[in-house]
């Protein structure tokens, strides 16, 4: 679904992400580990079109590198962004409206039911602004923003930073939900040992170039992962 | 929702009933106060729109003002007048002759404005934040340095004179009436909720797929078309019009207005755009010269600034939102106070 070849991202003389290449396939769960500063986050950001790349983005057969973020936005492709980002000043319906910003009046009825059962204690708290949220409950309006524009294409940026470890379980389990419904996720984290246990396949990434890839679960048994990533002495 | 449109309307009336006996009844001072209440009201809204709702500190008022301002002169002038007033050098022929009566000439100051913020927008928003004030503000000044020095067009440092005193109360408040009315349904639609996304998190907006160039575009081209017909009616109204009236100071001026009242708060500026220009008038009196019991203190010029500027750090430090945060005024909220005060009382 998603084909990414020889990325490149710069920040100014920094060269963040170094000629990465990796496909994501159409109904699975891929993540990105790696350790801070290893791209990961740049690597998202160049798909969803924030920041400037060089190199090949190919998603459902279209070249979609150097597009305009709202247009990625519009062909199905959606982000959630790295440390939540939600409208603070906008209630959590307003949040919900503006995920849902390229869809008409009346295809959003339905959308915020289906958001609403996702995740029920968004709909308790509907006209209550976002800024009053806990992290956590930030964090699922975050998610149940993202699918407001019901993308093809789900990417998370470390939804598991700075939650309490009950909470991400709780992330993890809906993003292994919504793949078995048949959502597509790119997943980007810190936190290898949660990623590898719901991904399908994995690629390493540090200092901005992939060093290793596999199914996941075999990362998960592989002694130079576990030393470096899962904290195993 | 109806009874809501009703109290609405019926309160528009009242003002203009207002309107209507304060122009019979009051004296000039009093009716330039209310003539001047109105046109901030327009400035203060609509920057309010692109500095509060949509975030984007830029600090442009005073160059749209003085676009609307000179437009809409040279529109209601009449040639003869232009020929007489044009010492230095003559006025560009075809602008020479160009003449409208005073609704269309406000309408076309608007549009001229409009395109300006328009083209100005394309520089202006590829940088965010402080540098946006930076380069608004340069614009504003070059604004005047143009008006100065391009004298067959602005007559240059002499100034337009003589321009009819066409401004009454009841174009003021029309169109202040008619650009609040705007600026808030804009508010209200789908375009206001993104111009608050852009505000809260440009990033994420973007990520959500919101166009967030073209929003603030929206915001910009909106404020600019009404400071452009404000800038009209303040030339109308003031008859005389030179490059030096649109310093920064009154955008400083408007600053202080949507600060305090709340950024993002329409009600909020039009409270504070009232306390603001009545504020003024009354105080007045510390620039005068002052005699406390055997001593006697000249006139200070300037004094009033020195009182906003410490009731502006005043409302920074106990009321940072301002006057009204980011709350709006609404019936309903009014009937809900009434109605958890018969609560109470029994």
């Amino acid at each position: 679904m998603l084909k990414v070849k020889d990325l490149d991202v710069y920040y100014g003389v920094i060269h963040a992400v170094k000629g990465i290449s990796f496909n994501v396939p159409e109904g699975k769960i891929v993540t990105l580990i790696g350790a801070n500063g290893a791209g990961k986050s740049s690597t998202l950001k160049a798909i969803a079109g924030l920041v400037k790349s060089k190199g090949n983005i190919k998603f459902l057969g279209h070249d979609i590198r150097g597009k305009q973020a709202h247009k990625i936005s519009n062909m199905g492709i959606s982000l959630v962004p790295e440390g939540r980002h939600v409208f603070v000043n906008l209630t959590i319906l307003e949040n919900l409206r503006m995920g849902g910003f390229n869809k008409k009046h009346s295809e959003l009825e339905p959308l915020y039911e289906k958001a609403f059962e996702l995740f029920p204690i968004l709909k308790e708290r509907a006209n209550q602004k976002a800024g009053t949220l806990s992290g956590g409950e930030q964090q699922m309006l975050a998610l149940a923003r993202a699918l407001m524009s019901e993308p093809s294409l789900l990417m998370l940026d470390e939804p598991s930073l700075g939650l309490a470890p009950k909470i991400v379980a709780e992330v993890f389990d809906i993003v292994k939900m919504l793949n078995s419904k048949g959502m597509t996720v790119l997943l980007v984290e810190q936190n290898a040992a949660q990623a590898l246990k719901i991904a399908h396949y994995a690629y390493v990434l540090e200092n901005g170039a992939i060093t290793l890839e596999d199914e996941a679960k075999a990362l998960l048994n592989n002694e130079q992962v576990r030393k470096s990533y899962l904290g195993e002495m | 929702m109806k009874r809501n449109q009703i109290l609405t309307i019926l309160s528009i009336i009242l003002l203009f009933l207002f309107l209507w006996y304060a122009n019979n009844n009051l004296s000039a001072y009093y009716i330039r106060i209310l003539n001047n209440t109105a046109i901030f009201l327009m400035l203060a809204a609509s920057y309010n729109l692109i500095n509060g709702v949509t975030g984007q500190f830029s600090l442009e008022p005073n160059g749209f003002t003085a676009i609307g301002a000179y437009t809409a002169a040279i529109l209601t002038l009449t040639p003869a007048q232009k020929e007489a007033m044009f010492i230095i050098s003559p006025m560009v022929p075809w602008l020479q002759n160009l003449h409208m009566s005073f609704f269309p000439a406000l309408i076309v100051a608007g549009i001229v404005t409009a395109i300006v913020g328009f083209l100005l927008g394309f520089p202006v928003f590829r940088v965010r934040g402080d540098y946006l004030a930076i380069v608004t503000l340069g614009f504003g000044l070059t604004i005047r340095v143009v008006s100065n020095n391009t004298i067959s067009i602005t007559n240059g440092p002499l100034g337009l004179k003589g321009i009819e005193n066409y401004t009454n109360l009841w174009w003021t408040w029309g169109f202040a009436v008619v650009t609040l009315i705007i600026i808030m349904r804009l508010i209200n639609s789908e375009f206001g909720r993104a111009m608050k996304a852009v505000r809260d998190d440009e990033d994420a907006a973007i990520a959500m797929g919101i166009n967030t160039f073209k929003i603030k575009m929206i915001a910009f081209v909106t404020s600019a078309f009404f400071e452009g017909v404000a800038g009209g009616l303040l030339a109308h109204l003031i008859t005389t019009i030179s490059p030096t009236l649109f310093t920064f100071f009154l955008t400083f001026n408007l600053l202080i207005i949507i600060v305090i009242g709340g950024l993002g708060s329409m009600t909020g500026t039009a409270i504070a755009t009232i306390l603001v220009v009545w504020g003024s008038e009354i105080l007045r009196f510390v620039e005068q010269p002052m005699h406390i019991f055997n001593f006697t203190i000249p006139g200070i010029p300037g004094m009033r600034m020195v009182i906003f500027s410490i009731l502006l750090i005043v409302i920074m430090i106990f009321a940072r939102e301002g006057i009204m945060g980011q709350k709006e005024f609404s019936w309903d909220s009014l009937f809900k106070l009434f109605k958890t005060k018969k609560v109470a009382n029994k």
